[in-house]
């Protein structure tokens, strides 16, 4: 089974510690106040532990939404 | 308490880790964080933020692939002096950081090695390669540190699997290390500032059947148990040599079993693979109590925090009584394996220190001397006989250079008698013996069981007006009630009125730890003041106070 957006939800929520956040294919950085270059570093180590994969530097760098983080996450 | 991080990567993740691994040790510790990369220009600059912020502690973590690119950038013939160039930068930065802020601790990660196999297992005999280079770096950095009182070396490299660097974020983000390795430096670091701030393990209590030796004495007998080459055996031995290197250090064993006494100490005086013998153990208690009250009768006798204490046992319901009777006792959850006790429990670094004194290895004998005092006690029902009855003397006076250690220690060590819990290098002690407004004076007591030791320290800063200050009042718990106080305040009364003062002021200043000490003051003769905590002493019409001790 493919991973979906909502997957990513919960640990979008508690690194940027925000409950609030609700996540759609186009959502970008800019569009969450706590998604800053730090937490970003943090984003990834949690997605790849989560979901025991690991990113290659190219895929890290042409990530443009999260719909990037999550079609990376299925191949 | 303040912390400024110093490093050659993007450092922000380092300080997170830390803040996390820092935040049991003090409400209020304030961050510093230079630029990156900015280690020179942060110390050379006089105007730099570091030294308006004034740290008590500096993390300088220098990332061994910064280290391995400048050598890169390093020309050929350069190369083969790499280290030596930079342990010269290093101590060049050290001393300026001293001269500027001369009460900082400096603490170092050491590099962790890599060879990069330009020259492959061929680079020992090459000079100019990277790996001979940073092994040296590595050494002289060691050497270093055991030189310079303010340097400290933390240990850069982890035991296990532990991955250290995460590729794609070294190029993405400047991120030297991998988030878990950042967690497992800063527990390092934090242990270690702990240890400065007096919080650190002092006593071992160990469990013996399947924790000492494999099997149960009870039932398998002296021929059963598992030692040296029979079954398990290798994993015991091996456990109880760390645990004779630890004893040698200055922890203190205690013994804590089910068990028979005389079966439980056959193996201690007789098996010929038992690396631990009884002198090793300070308190020796094996009967059919419950550990958690025969672990309050062991500290009883030792007379310290049940927080410096750590209790091992392979019995995972007698670990869980002993944590909800005691929760401040230390119970490493050990692993089935007897095989994995030994590095399960060296991984945990329970036993940090930043202080070492000659004095340290006797302190066995100490505590087993303080037994036999207990014993005598217990005879006798007058206090005042049995004081004399020890015979008590004192050497009494100025701080001595030999035992600077020793006395930097007591004031780190001591918690519960101490008043106003002022922590002091070897450095620092140094500083005030040889600066003439202060007075210091050591205690060293000895009675007819053995002698204590250096047990206790003073000191007073002269002021104006014929007054003068106690800055530091310290003393070993394990000398209470002997009437040193009484003792010690005569002589200080005496010293100040040769030198023509007449008002000592002295000040308690509570800690969640220093109850004992809360009218001691008062106790000793002091009036009170308008503030509760600070008292006056009147020098001129001071009187003797008892005390059972003789000055030598």
């Amino acid at each position: 089974m493919s991973i979906q957006i909502i997957d990513l939800e919960p640990i979008f929520r508690d690194v940027l510690e925000n409950e609030d956040i609700v996540l759609t294919e186009q959502t970008k950085a800019a569009d969450i106040e706590e998604w800053d270059s730090i937490n970003h570093i943090y984003l990834i180590v949690a997605i790849e532990k989560k979901f025991k994969k690991k990113f290659t530097t190219n895929q890290i760098q042409n990530w443009k939404c999260v719909g990037d983080i999550v079609n990376d996450l299925n191949k | 308490m303040k912390i400024a991080i110093l490093g050659n990567y993007a450092t922000q993740f380092l300080q997170k880790s830390l803040k996390k691994a820092c935040k049991n040790l003090d409400k209020s510790i304030e961050w510093y964080e230079a630029d990156f990369n900015a280690i020179n220009f942060e110390v050379i600059d006089e105007q730099s933020g570091l030294y308006t912020f004034i740290p008590d502690y500096i993390i300088w973590h220098e990332s061994y692939l910064g280290l391995r690119d400048s050598f890169y950038e390093t020309s050929i013939n350069a190369q083969q002096s790499f280290a030596e160039t930079q342990i010269d930068r290093i101590k060049n930065l050290c001393s300026i950081i001293n001269e500027r802020l001369p009460h900082v601790k400096i603490l170092f990660p050491l590099p962790v090695i890599i060879n990069d196999n330009v020259y492959g297992n061929y680079y020992s005999k090459i000079k100019g390669s990277w790996g001979y280079q940073s092994l040296m770096l590595n050494w002289q950095l060691t050497e270093f540190s055991h030189q310079k009182d303010s340097f400290y070396l933390i240990d850069g490299q982890p035991i296990g699997l532990l991955s250290t660097t995460d590729w794609s974020q070294v190029v993405n983000a400047e991120l030297h290390f991998t988030l878990d390795y950042l967690g497992w430096l800063s527990k390092n670091i934090a242990g270690c500032i702990a240890s400065f701030k007096g919080h650190f393990k002092k006593c071992l209590i160990l469990d013996l059947d399947n924790t000492l030796w494999g099997g149960i004495i009870g039932d398998d007998g002296m021929e059963g148990i598992q030692l040296g080459a029979l079954g398990n055996g290798k994993a015991f031995s091996r456990l109880q040599k760390w645990i004779k290197q630890l004893k040698q250090r200055g922890i203190i064993l205690a013994v804590c079993s089910k068990n028979n006494e005389d079966i439980a100490k056959e193996p201690f005086m007789h098996h010929p693979d038992m690396h631990l013998s009884l002198d090793d153990i300070a308190v020796f208690i094996a009967n059919w109590n419950s550990k958690a009250d025969n672990i309050q009768h062991i500290q009883q006798i030792l007379n310290i925090g049940y927080d410096s204490m750590v209790f091992l046992d392979d019995n995972p319901a007698e670990r869980e009584i002993v944590r909800q009777h005691i929760p401040e006792i230390m119970v490493p959850e050990l692993p089935e394996d007897p095989a994995e006790y030994l590095p399960f429990i060296i991984g945990l670094n329970i036993f940090e220190t930043t202080t070492y004194s000659k004095n340290d290895e006797s302190r066995t004998q100490q505590y087993q001397e303080e037994s036999k005092r207990v014993q005598l006690a217990s005879s006798i029902t007058n206090m005042d006989d049995y004081l004399a009855s020890l015979a008590m003397e004192s050497e009494i006076g100025a701080f001595q250079s030999v035992d600077y250690d020793r006395i930097a220690q007591l004031t780190q060590r001591s918690n519960q008698f101490n008043l106003r819990t002022i922590r002091y290098t070897p450095i620092d002690i140094k500083r005030i013996s040889e600066d003439n407004k202060y007075v210091t004076i050591a205690v060293n007591l000895s009675d007819k069981f053995g002698k204590y030791g250096l047990i206790s320290l003073v000191i007073i800063k002269i002021e104006e007006n014929r007054e003068a200050y106690i800055d530091t009042w310290v003393m070993s718990c394990r000398v209470l009630k002997r009437t040193v106080e009484p003792f010690v305040i005569n002589f200080v009364v005496e010293r100040l009125r040769e030198m023509g003062i007449t008002q000592l002021r002295g000040e308690y200043i509570p800690t969640a730890k220093n109850g004992l000490v809360s009218k001691l003051l008062p106790d000793m003769g002091f009036a009170s003041t308008h503030d509760m905590h600070k008292y006056m002493l009147d020098i001129i019409n001071f009187r003797h106070l008892n005390t059972k001790i003789i000055a030598k």
